[in-house]
């Protein structure tokens, strides 16, 4: 089979510009042969390069003196815990796939972030998924949107608990911007010691490359170049072909086996391949050791016959890895992966040239300079202008917002708000207990594992018998970034920061999934570059450096552009088992405490724009969002810690979507001892004190940054509420805990819930709406 | 004490098992690959959680032809205890080693929760130091724990105390709703006829430090070492 004529119209379809081409053609002095299009294709697409995005991700804030490998070194960043141990972490998404085809989709974008981490010699101990959908309940597409996100959680459990991964803590949102253009973030985090770190550097001229893990086929062929273009209606047809097929039996056999060769030492580096498969495997290692790279893919095991130089080289079948073994340690290598009945093959050599040299059957089907390739794709700063809809946001007033007639009908609407509702629909699916690390479960403001010393990969050094406790959450409220890209980027990392506060962690570091629209669409471009001025002093303020992520560009369909969704995963430690603190109210007589300001009268929205409220209750959303003030946050979090450090506070709960009546009601009702056996805890609570200086509906559902609830004992409540003062935190004593229902008195007006009723609301909503 | 924790491809829960078996109840143990065929030097085997093979074809179906399992055969002949736990279970039954089947949970979905546990009786190894009254609160985690049997197997599991382990309520009472996989008779754990080989879906070891939220899983722990003190003491 000859390859085709290389034309304008076939780079076209490889998504290059005309100008791309002609800085192909600079640097290899010629015109590429259709393997060398394949490849560069896939390199430079967004994806792969940050052709877009890199000028903007550098004013993320990278550094601190625990971070071991920083963003954009090596496939995850990895950051210092103390005595010697290390977590490697990143997030990762996997959103056109599974738009097209839910269930591969989403188990494949597990498999690929769990690569990523063992890849840097760690061993996967925790996943987290954040996920958008279009509306469940009703509308025209909800049939549609129940098929992809039960698709999706599907895939997720399918490939998490078959490869033994505990899926620990989660997010899922419902919005009619994601109908056709589903959100599927994937997060995973590892566990190694210091010296376990393993590079993805082709290093030592001569070394020989090995392929491991089962045969490349031709699915997923040039799925990096997918995601980095618009869906459009003909997508699900075409691009099928472009989903690859997972198997987490194999990821796991591949996982252990690649953990029992790094303990040998007989590794000089190492890469799975993901996106763009061998193409950026080889190029990448070469380009970071400074070498170069030739394999012949004749050696490269293969499912189909007859395929082609750029099939092998773009296709994205899973389960694979790249490892550069030293001379002279083959034997190592098969030792171990015949132990593991894996695949392996040796498919080439390191070399000196600083070029990729692909051959078949003998004849070089491609020849490029690694370091051009790998690390000089085109960057361009993309037109940014603040987008026309922000004038009528930012003119909406209250003033034409009627005034809730039935707040006490309104908390159970907003409790049985998908977005809001209990996700264990969703995370009983998923297996959250195995690794016997899962201290905090899914259902808490953040997750809370266990790493001891059985948690870390083969070869570790004894001695490292040190328990250690780290919290995880993953956060972003859309609406408010759409509403104000650059506040609601800040407060998706605030609200991050505090979910680590309330559980008694201290941050580590963030890892960001930057979801957004076609950057060539200015506004789009400006949403962008507004999150990300947001997020990265967000992440500044709260000592949180950036250790890598992800860039999901062109996440638009038919139906329009989805809204701008930088998730930010957070990772925080807390020093000892003691301070780890949970949501849910504890025991009859505790104090309720608010910290944080019940209003912010500088707010013209009280804390009602962009709210769950007015999207539930009124159907708009509109406003601008409320105001997040990093200082105030920042002083919030460590006083809440401090708090929480000196065993003053027996329960802590982050106020967010909902306002105050969600939290205390969640508060009230979301701790599960058992299946069908929830601990219920009623609470008396008088918001009088406020009652004049806002209406009630936002006194009750407004969405106020920087506050927290918390439960005391009834000695301990001067304490508290003397040190916050000190502290410069506003804290209120608001009720206190007990009975049978939920009482919340305002003024004149007082609201009754018994606690059966709310639970029900919020904890079956979601499996009823599955159910319809 | 010397417990082996068997490894097949894509178990999971195998170094969970090892941890309470070594780090929580301080006895030696290790791990046994699956293509091993020695049990020497071992007094009792655990067969642990997860998706060996990748549950393909049938869960447990293939695990079972692993050599191991001929030798775990004989090693529960001669009267040692074995205990599968979820993916061990289906593996016990698909060896013919315990009787019942274990089909989908009647969900159609995986189910991962706390659940509380019955114990029937005490004439067990893996059951003499459970209280009478105490129900253990365990976590399941498994798409394939409906146990399935016919109505003679089921009357005779019953009939000779065979039944080790059922889904309960928070009081104790075998509801509906505390079912969490449609299991018959909320059969959550059986015994062989000579019960020193039992299998169980939920997972003790999940449940044996106060940390992950209950040590109740210990006691199944406990009971097959004084099991085996026992017996240990009777060979004396």
């Amino acid at each position: 089979m000859s390859d085709p004529a290389i034309t304008p119209e076939l780079v076209g379809q490889h998504n290059l510009s005309p100008e791309e081409y002609d800085k192909i053609k600079g640097i290899l002095g010629r015109e590429p042969t259709y393997t060398e299009l394949g490849i560069f294709s896939v390199m430079w697409s967004e994806h792969c390069s940050y052709k877009n995005t890199r000028p903007l991700l550098k004013t993320f804030p990278t550094r601190s003196p625990r971070v071991l490998v920083g963003a954009g070194e090596e496939n995850a960043g990895i950051i210092d815990i103390g005595d010697g141990l290390a977590i490697a972490f990143k997030i990762e998404s996997h959103n056109h796939p599974s738009a097209v085809e839910p269930f591969q989709g989403a188990a494949t974008g597990v498999g690929g972030i769990i690569r990523d981490i063992f890849t840097m010699g760690a061993r996967p101990v925790c996943a987290l998924d954040s996920l958008r959908f279009g509306p469940i309940p009703e509308g025209p597409g909800a049939a549609n949107n129940r098929r992809l996100f039960g698709g999706v959680v599907s895939g997720i459990a399918h490939y998490g608990n078959c490869f033994g991964i505990p899926t620990i803590a989660g997010e899922v949102y419902f919005d009619a911007c994601y109908e056709g253009n589903p959100l599927v973030n994937v997060f995973c985090l590892g566990v190694l010691r210091h010296e376990q770190i393993a590079r993805g550097a082709a290093k030592g001229a001569g070394n020989p490359v090995f392929y491991v893990g089962p045969a490349t086929g031709r699915d997923g062929l040039a799925g990096a170049a997918f995601a980095s273009r618009d869906l459009t209606e003909e997508s699900a047809d075409q691009q099928r072909g472009a989903v690859q097929v997972g198997d987490p039996f194999m990821e796991k056999l591949v996982c252990e086996a690649c953990l029992e060769l790094l303990a040998t030492d007989a590794v000089t580096g190492i890469q799975d391949m993901g996106a763009a498969g061998l193409t950026c495997s080889t190029c990448e290692t070469a380009a970071r050791a400074g070498t170069g790279i030739e394999i012949e893919l004749s050696l490269v095991p293969q499912r189909a016959p007859g395929m082609t130089p750029y099939e092998i080289m773009l296709s994205e079948s899973q389960e694979r890895m790249l490892i550069i073994v030293k001379s002279g340690r083959e034997e190592e290598v098969k030792r171990i992966f015949d132990k593991w009945d894996l695949p392996w093959a040796l498919i080439g050599r390191v070399t000196d040239t600083g070029r990729m040299v692909v051959k078949h059957n003998g004849a070089v089907v491609a020849d490029i300079p690694a370091k051009k390739l790998a690390d000089e794709a085109p960057v361009y700063q993309p037109e940014a202008r603040e987008p026309a809809y922000l004038k009528a946001v930012r003119e909406f007033s209250l003033d034409s917002v009627p005034l809730s007639g039935d707040p006490a009908a309104d908390l159970k609407r907003l409790l049985a708000w998908p977005s809001i509702a209990s996700k264990n629909w969703v995370y009983r699916q998923y297996d959250h207990t195995v690794r016997d690390g899962s201290v905090v479960c899914p259902g808490s403001d953040a997750a809370v594992i266990r790493i001891k010393a059985d948690s870390l990969p083969p070869g570790a050094a004894d001695g490292s018998a040190v328990e250690k406790y780290i919290a995880l959450t993953v956060d972003c409220n859309a609406a408010y970034v759409f509403l104000d890209p650059y506040e609601g980027a800040k407060i998706a990392v605030a609200e991050a920061a505090r979910n680590l506060a309330c559980a008694g962690a201290a941050p580590l570091g963030a890892t960001d999934n930057l979801n957004f629209g076609n950057p060539h669409n200015p506004e789009l471009f400006w949403q962008l570059k507004e999150s990300v001025r947001g997020l990265a002093e967000a992440c500044r303020a709260f000592n949180a450096p950036v250790t890598g992520g992800n860039c999901s560009l062109y996440n638009q369909s038919p139906g329009g552009p989805i809204d701008p969704t930088p998730t930010v995963a957070l990772v925080g430690l807390i020093e000892k088992p003691e301070h780890i603190t949970p949501q849910w109210f504890k025991d009859e007589g505790d104090v309720i405490i608010l910290l944080g300001d019940a209003i912010d009268l500088e707010d013209p929205m009280r804390g009602l724009g962009g709210s769950t409220w007015l999207q539930c209750l009124r159907g708009l959303k509109t406003g601008l969002p409320p105001r997040c003030d990093l200082e105030k946050e920042r002083q919030l979090h460590n006083t809440l810690r401090a708090f929480i450090q000196c065993g003053l506070i027996k329960s802590a709960h982050d106020c967010s979507e909902g306002g105050l009546a969600v939290a205390l009601a969640e508060s009230c009702i979301s701790q599960q001892f058992a299946r069908e056996t929830p601990r219920l805890t009623g609470a008396q609570i008088d918001l009088s004190f406020a009652a004049d200086s806002a209406r009630l509906d936002a006194l009750l559902f407004g969405e106020t940054q920087g506050r927290v609830i918390v439960s005391a004992a009834p000695l301990d409540v001067v304490k508290v509420v003397e040190r916050a003062r000190i502290l410069g935190v506003s804290a209120l004593k608001i009720g206190v805990v007990g009975g049978g229902e939920l009482t919340i008195k305002a003024g004149a007006w007082e609201g009754k819930w018994p606690l059966a009723q709310l639970h029900d609301l919020w904890w079956n909503a979601i499996a009823r709406a599955m159910a319809s | 004490m010397n417990i082996a924790v068997l490894q097949f491809p894509a178990s999971n829960c195998d170094q969970d098992a090892l941890h309470v078996v070594q780090n929580v109840l301080g006895l030696s143990g290790r791990l046994v690959w699956h293509k091993e065929n020695s049990l020497a030097g071992f007094d009792a085997v655990i067969i642990p959680g997860g998706f060996s093979y990748g549950d393909y074809l049938r869960t447990g179906a293939i695990a079972r032809f692993s050599p191991i399992m001929g030798t775990v055969r004989d090693f529960a002949a001669g009267g040692a205890p074995v205990l599968g736990i979820c993916n061990g279970f289906q593996i016990l039954c698909e060896a013919g080693l315990l009787p019942g089947a274990l089909i989908r949970n009647r969900s159609l979905q995986f189910r991962c929760e706390h659940v509380f546990l019955k114990t029937l009786t005490p004439q067990a190894p893996f059951t003499n130091k459970i209280p009478p009254e105490k129900l253990l609160r365990l976590p399941i985690a498994h798409g394939e724990g409906c146990f399935f049997a016919d109505d003679a197997t089921l009357d005779q599991l019953q009939n000779e105390g065979r039944i080790l382990w059922q889904y309960a309520d928070e009081k104790g009472d075998l509801t509906e709703r505390s079912n969490p996989n449609g299991s018959l008779r909320n059969i959550a754990g059986v015994c062989n006829e000579a019960r020193n080989v039992a299998g169980l879906m939920p997972h003790p070891e999940r449940a044996s430090e106060m940390i992950l939220g209950s040590a109740d899983g210990r006691l199944i722990f406990e009971s097959l070492v004084a099991w085996l003190e026992n017996r240990l003491a009777q060979a004396a």
